[in-house]
């Protein structure tokens, strides 16, 4: 249905990608497993939901829903390794560069000096495993950078350094 | 509350003399100082007014009986007081009533102070639960002056001081007109960095304070004793004062840079959505009436369309007198006939200008610009839109002029060019780098007006062919860049880019744009931000001591 507009470049380049960037700082890779608890409760609480409907009302098509969810949950658990690999963040000399997403990519560049608050998050399966969130609030409310499944203690560490750049390189609003 | 009582400075004679004592040069030094003494009366004003309408409705017909000697029938409140003999007890409720309220009024005025420092700005209020609310000076995102129309009359303002943040506002309400005036221009003055030599508060209430009237009208209500003036010279202040948009002369120079025509002004505010929605209603209406239609149609469209022309009517004469100049202290912009706004920015607080043309507009040539600020005012802005307007309507000179005032890098002739271009030109090698042929899946009609660049410190976003938009983001403002992109974009080679802001009626997003040209950009847009940011010189105190030594 559509065509690919530049015919000298081989489809797999179309790909968003930063080239001249130096090495992805990665996430601990069993954050993957706080990711596939999160995606098969939420399934699971779906497909209940639907179960329930499927019975107490007697309603056939609440079966297929169900039976959907299922599968679809399957799917995004079957992805999940690869979600978590492609989250990504580097510290430049100025700003810090967050990627996520395979499917829906997503590059993000924050100025250090523009940094309001850091902020450190552990939800109950994260802290099982030792880890942690970080999020980065700027005045914008869209800039929306949370790095997630830090080991606890670099979190703590990339905070305090993080605070310290953003104070020595403050500017206002 | 003793300690709060006692905070106000002792060199003030009594407290019914202290309006006198603020428009004296020292409303900056740091003192407790007390507002306009009506403030209790025109804060309170609607719950007031409910009261005496309450008080009248019952005793109307005591009022027909006196005015016009008629009988009663001996069922109203009064009668059946006097007939169960507690006239005295009567009288007393009333009494304690009017003692208590006077009481409160005027502990609530008593408890209700500010004070103004280098530093700071403090309000304090509340008898029982006090409140205490502080902004920072060099946090200042603006101060507007409100006039509504009832303080107005009794020559009041309300003095709006905004910090960053939603509801982060410090209000001084109400203030004698002159005072809020020299206030407006001191507290600018402190939140620009200028260092005040001497005594400004009293410097800028002076022109207006020349007059005894005048005078009078600073402290807001005659004082208790000799220089009483007379009547008609109180009047004839208060008439020059509700004609004059500015009190004070020397900071708002005479000259608007734009002005609005009423007949521009009533077919903007005519050309519309709305107004769509409202001719449809009426056609509704008229072919219900022809052809015999239900009745409860006219029921329920009659009353809205009474009420539209309330909407037209209010919008009109909010932004009837707009006016925009720049002045020492920053960009003002005014408006309003009955109640008046005005609102002060100082430099370097627009995170983000929108130019924006709905289509009825288009062959007018008209134009809306609206801007993402940090500081939130709770008063509602012209054309009775949210105060992110900053002009309600104009034509493409107007707005350039207004976008130099916004931008101040942003001026030179090749800037304007740009503007011209970013909002008229329907596309193709004109300055912006535009989104390529295959956006026109994703886009289909905008796709050739879809695109951006970059200069003098501006990054300008051009979309829309429908209703035209033009962002302007300064890179000293930039919060974050941000690249993103689908599988759809993905296939077509596409990205979309979004400048992030602060939040605001502005969206600085590109939702198509050439994938290599996105990731241009997204480098240029992120260092070149980092080098504003570090050249930035608006906050003087914050940004020089700490990045000076560093470069």
């Amino acid at each position: 249905m559509f065509r690919v507009p530049n015919e000298s470049e081989p489809n797999v380049s179309v790909r968003l990608d930063l080239p001249e960037v130096g090495e992805w700082q990665r996430v601990a890779p069993r954050y993957v497993v706080v990711e596939i608890v999160g995606s098969i409760l939420f399934g699971l609480v779906l497909c209940g939901a639907a179960t329930v409907v499927w019975i107490l009302t007697d309603q056939i098509w609440a079966l297929f829903v169900g039976l959907a969810i299922a599968v679809i949950t399957i799917v995004i658990v079957a992805f999940e390794p690869r979600r978590v690999r492609s989250i990504g963040y580097q510290l430049r000399d100025d700003d810090l560069l967050f990627r996520r997403g395979i499917m829906f990519q997503r590059f993000v560049a924050v100025p250090y000096g523009r940094m309001q608050l850091v902020d450190i998050t552990r939800g109950p399966v994260a802290r099982w495993l030792g880890l942690a969130d970080l999020k980065f609030v700027t005045a914008a409310a869209t800039t929306g950078v949370a790095i997630p499944g830090l080991e606890e203690a670099d979190a703590e560490r990339l905070r305090d350094l993080l605070v310290q750049l953003a104070e020595s390189r403050r500017a206002g609003l | 509350m003793t300690a709060d009582g006692s905070s106000p400075e002792p060199s003030e004679p009594a407290p019914t003399e202290l309006g006198v004592a603020l428009v004296l040069p020292g409303v900056t030094d740091g003192q407790w100082h007390r507002l306009h003494p009506a403030t209790p009366l025109l804060r309170g004003g609607l719950f007031i007014v409910a009261v005496l309408g309450f008080v009248i409705a019952n005793l109307r017909e005591r009022l027909f009986a006196i005015f016009f000697d008629e009988p009663t029938d001996g069922n109203d409140p009064i009668d059946a007081i006097v007939r169960n003999g507690v006239v005295g007890w009567a009288l007393l409720g009333i009494a304690v009533v009017l003692i208590v309220i006077l009481v409160a009024f005027t502990l609530s005025w008593r408890m209700h102070t500010f004070r103004v420092t280098s530093e700071v700005v403090e309000v304090r209020s509340g008898v029982v639960f006090r409140s205490s609310r502080r902004a920072r000076l060099d946090r200042v995102q603006g101060v507007n002056l409100v006039r509504p129309f009832i303080p107005r009359l009794f020559g009041a303002a309300r003095l709006e001081v905004s910090v960053a943040g939603q509801d982060g506002n410090v209000q001084l309400a109400y203030l004698g007109s002159s005072l809020a005036d020299g206030l407006r221009h001191d507290i600018l003055r402190l939140a620009s960095g200028l260092r005040q030599s001497g005594t400004s508060a009293g410097d800028s209430a002076n022109p207006a304070a020349t007059t005894p009237a005048a005078d009078v009208s600073a402290t807001g209500a005659p004082g208790p004793t000799g220089d009483r003036p007379t009547l008609g010279d109180l009047a004839q202040s208060r008439v020059n004062e509700f004609l004059a948009p500015e009190l004070d002369p020397d900071a708002a120079p005479p000259e608007s840079i734009v002005r609005i025509p009423p007949g521009r002004l009533i077919g903007s505010v005519v050309c519309n959505g709305f107004t769509v929605f409202v001719v449809l209603a009426i056609t509704a209406l008229i072919v219900s009436a022809v052809v015999g239609g239900p009745e409860w149609l006219l029921v329920a469209i009659l009353p809205g369309l009474v009420g539209s022309f309330g909407y037209y009517y209010s919008r009109f004469v909010k932004s009837l007198r707009y006016s925009i100049a720049a002045t020492d202290e920053g960009v003002r912009v005014g408006f309003g006939l009955l109640s008046t706004s005005s609102e002060t920015l100082p430099s370097g607080r627009v995170h983000a200008v929108g130019v924006s043309q709905p289509l009825l507009w288009r062959p007018f040539g008209w134009w809306q610009v609206q801007i993402n600020k940090a500081g939130h005012s709770s008063n509602s802005g012209a054309a009775g839109a949210a105060n992110t307007v900053i002009l309600p309507v104009g034509t493409v000179d107007d707005v350039s002029r207004v976008l130099e005032l916004l931008v101040p890098s942003f001026s030179g002739e090749q800037q304007r060019i740009l503007i011209e271009r970013g909002l008229r030109s329907r596309g193709g090698s004109d300055g912006f780098v535009n989104a390529p042929r295959a956006a026109a899946w994703l886009r289909p009609f905008s796709w050739r007006r879809t695109g951006y660049a970059v200069s003098g410190g501006v990054t300008l976003l051009r979309r829309g062919v429908l209703s035209r938009e033009l962002v302007l983001v300064p890179l000293a403002r930039l919060q974050s860049v941000q690249i993103s992109q689908g599988p759809l974009q993905r296939r077509l080679g596409l990205a979309a880019t979004t400048l992030h802001t602060v939040s605001g009626p502005v969206s600085a997003r590109l939702s198509v744009i050439n994938r290599g040209e996105a990731l241009h950009l997204f480098d240029l847009v992120s260092r070149r931000a980092i080098a504003a940011a570090e050249i930035d010189t608006n906050d003087p105190r914050d940004t020089i001591p700490l990045t000076g030594p560093a470069e």
